[in-house]
């Protein structure tokens, strides 16, 4: 399995061709306080960068976007009663979808771990 | 995802910014700067639900120097400023404070701001009236204010003074600790405190619901002062995300969201503010707007609404009974102390009854909305028993 980043700070794990998505440590530590996920449908479909769910923090509500095209497979619907999971272990247990990845080639245009914490230090 | 930092993008202006007295101790303090009212502002330290938490349990210490802080001198000066103002200003004794507003010509509402009658020994011609005016928008009121007073009227803006808030059911407490004296002071009384040799002009006020303080002191020693506060135990710095959440959760509406140069002071349902004599007197500007809608009702009004779920409504999501429109949210989110989206809205008074329910549309969906009297959390003042 390998992890993927996006620059919109969402981490992809790739299993096959089913992807999870979240978001990263750092976008949640930037959002603060998660008191709601509205996540997707599942069966849903995405193209690449289309919005798939909405995070709301106690001070905003942010778009979270499909990072590779897919269909929803799995949502956590653990998120429901619980968003702070997002707070707590974003690139764990606060995962928001798996999809089923329709072009593999997609990941090519992600980063590795290293590259996005070179990314994120340079913002 | 989009990282916006807050919705409230009109008030998050682009460059250039300024810096307030207590620039630096912000940031050594760790807290995340935005830009707010044109200056840079700290909207978080420890994070929103932490600091709201705190406030409403210990002391919070809020930065609100960005707001304008106006001395108002000259002869004639009660009579000048009720015809600019709704408040009954020659009623107002020395060491008193009230809420009013700056209306327009057609009664719409420019600004929010305090007023007090500090004494004798205030301002360059001995009496004045001290104002406290929002931060985005004492340039355009001071423009207004030249327009409106006479002459013989000083308006002097008082930009070397830093303002402090410390709120919570600790802050007398932890402020008397310091300014002996100050827990003597009622809701909504003021008076002339020292702190070593430095004056102070303390009001026993905010804008959170809870008790607490407002305190005018020079910007240059704004940072020391903040020092002394922060050793106490019971005291933390808080930042404007928990200002909003602790406003909202009480009642209290915010210029530029809940109020506007649209809505007037009754379907504001800020009707408080203004007392018998002036209602039926008038003699102030947008008077007539006023007295029509005391009369015949205002076109929209001003409630509070508890939304079910846990999906929070934002400004601009818009109101519906069935099909119809009849209002917009002016500023929502979740409220820690309730553990509940809340939100105020403007909408047609027919639908504004305590108890009614309706539908706000956010994203597409229809969350359902009960109209709930404010406050969401209970006010605890320190008022003067009667």
């Amino acid at each position: 399995m390998s992890r993927y980043f996006s620059e919109e700070h969402e981490w992809i794990d790739v299993d096959g061709d089913i992807a999870t998505v979240g978001i990263t440590d750092f976008a949640q530590g930037q959002l603060g306080d998660i008191v709601f996920v509205e996540l997707p449908v599942e069966g849903a479909t995405f193209e690449k960068g289309d919005d798939a769910a909405v995070v709301e923090s106690v001070k905003a509500a942010s778009d979270v976007y499909a990072p590779v095209s897919g269909e929803v497979v799995e949502v956590n619907g653990e998120l429901e009663g619980e968003p702070a999971l997002v707070n707590s272990d974003a690139e764990e247990e606060g995962w928001f979808f798996k999809m089923r990845l329709t072009d593999a080639s997609e990941l090519d245009g992600l980063m590795n771990e290293s590259a996005y914490e070179k990314f994120v230090a340079s913002l | 995802m989009n990282m916006t930092e807050v919705d409230h993008a009109d008030e998050y202006q682009e460059l250039p910014l300024e810096a307030l007295p207590l620039d630096g101790w912000h940031r050594a303090r760790g807290a995340r700067m935005v830009g707010f009212a044109g200056y840079h502002m700290p909207i978080q330290y420890d994070g929103i639900m932490a600091e709201h938490q705190w406030t409403r349990e210990q002391a919070g210490l809020f930065d609100v120097s960005h707001m304008g802080q106006i001395s108002l001198t000259g002869e004639g000066l009660d009579a000048a400023l009720e015809a600019v103002l709704p408040a009954d200003v020659s009623g107002l004794k020395a060491g008193r404070q009230r809420y009013s507003m700056l209306l327009g010509d057609d009664g719409g509402i420019l600004d929010d701001l305090m007023i007090s009658r500090r004494g004798s020994d205030h301002g360059p011609d001995g009496d004045d009236i001290y104002m406290v005016v929002n931060g985005a928008m004492k340039y355009d009121d001071i423009a207004w204010l030249l327009d409106q007073l006479p002459d013989a009227i000083t308006i002097n803006l008082m930009d070397e003074q830093a303002l402090l808030a410390l709120q919570g059911p600790r802050a007398a407490q932890a402020l008397a600790s310091i300014v002996p004296g100050v827990d003597a002071l009622f809701f909504m009384q003021c008076g002339a405190f020292v702190w070593g040799e430095h004056d102070l002009w303390i009001s026993r006020s905010g804008y959170t619901g809870e008790d607490g303080f407002e305190i005018s002191l020079p910007g240059v020693i704004a940072a020391e002062f903040a020092d002394a506060l922060c050793v106490i135990e019971s005291v933390k710095p808080i930042g404007l995300g928990a200002r909003d959440s602790l406003r909202l959760e009480a009642g209290l509406p915010l210029y530029g969201h809940d109020l506007d140069i649209n809505i007037g002071p009754i379907g504001a349902d800020l009707g408080f503010a203004i007392n018998k004599r002036r209602r039926a007197d008038g003699g102030f500007i947008g008077h007539d707007r006023v007295a029509r809608e005391l009369a015949q009702g205002a076109a929209l009004r001003r409630v509070g609404l508890a939304i079910d779920g846990r999906l929070p409504a934002r400004e601009g999501a818009l109101v519906f009974a069935g099909t119809k429109q009849i209002g917009t949210v002016t500023s929502g989110g979740f409220a820690p102390t309730v553990g509940a989206p809340i939100a105020m809205a403007l909408i047609d008074p027919d639908h504004a009854a305590v108890g009614t329910t309706f539908d706000i549309e956010v994203r597409g969906k229809r969350l359902s909305a009960t109209v709930a009297a404010m406050p969401f959390v209970p006010h605890r003042y320190h008022r003067q028993p009667s």
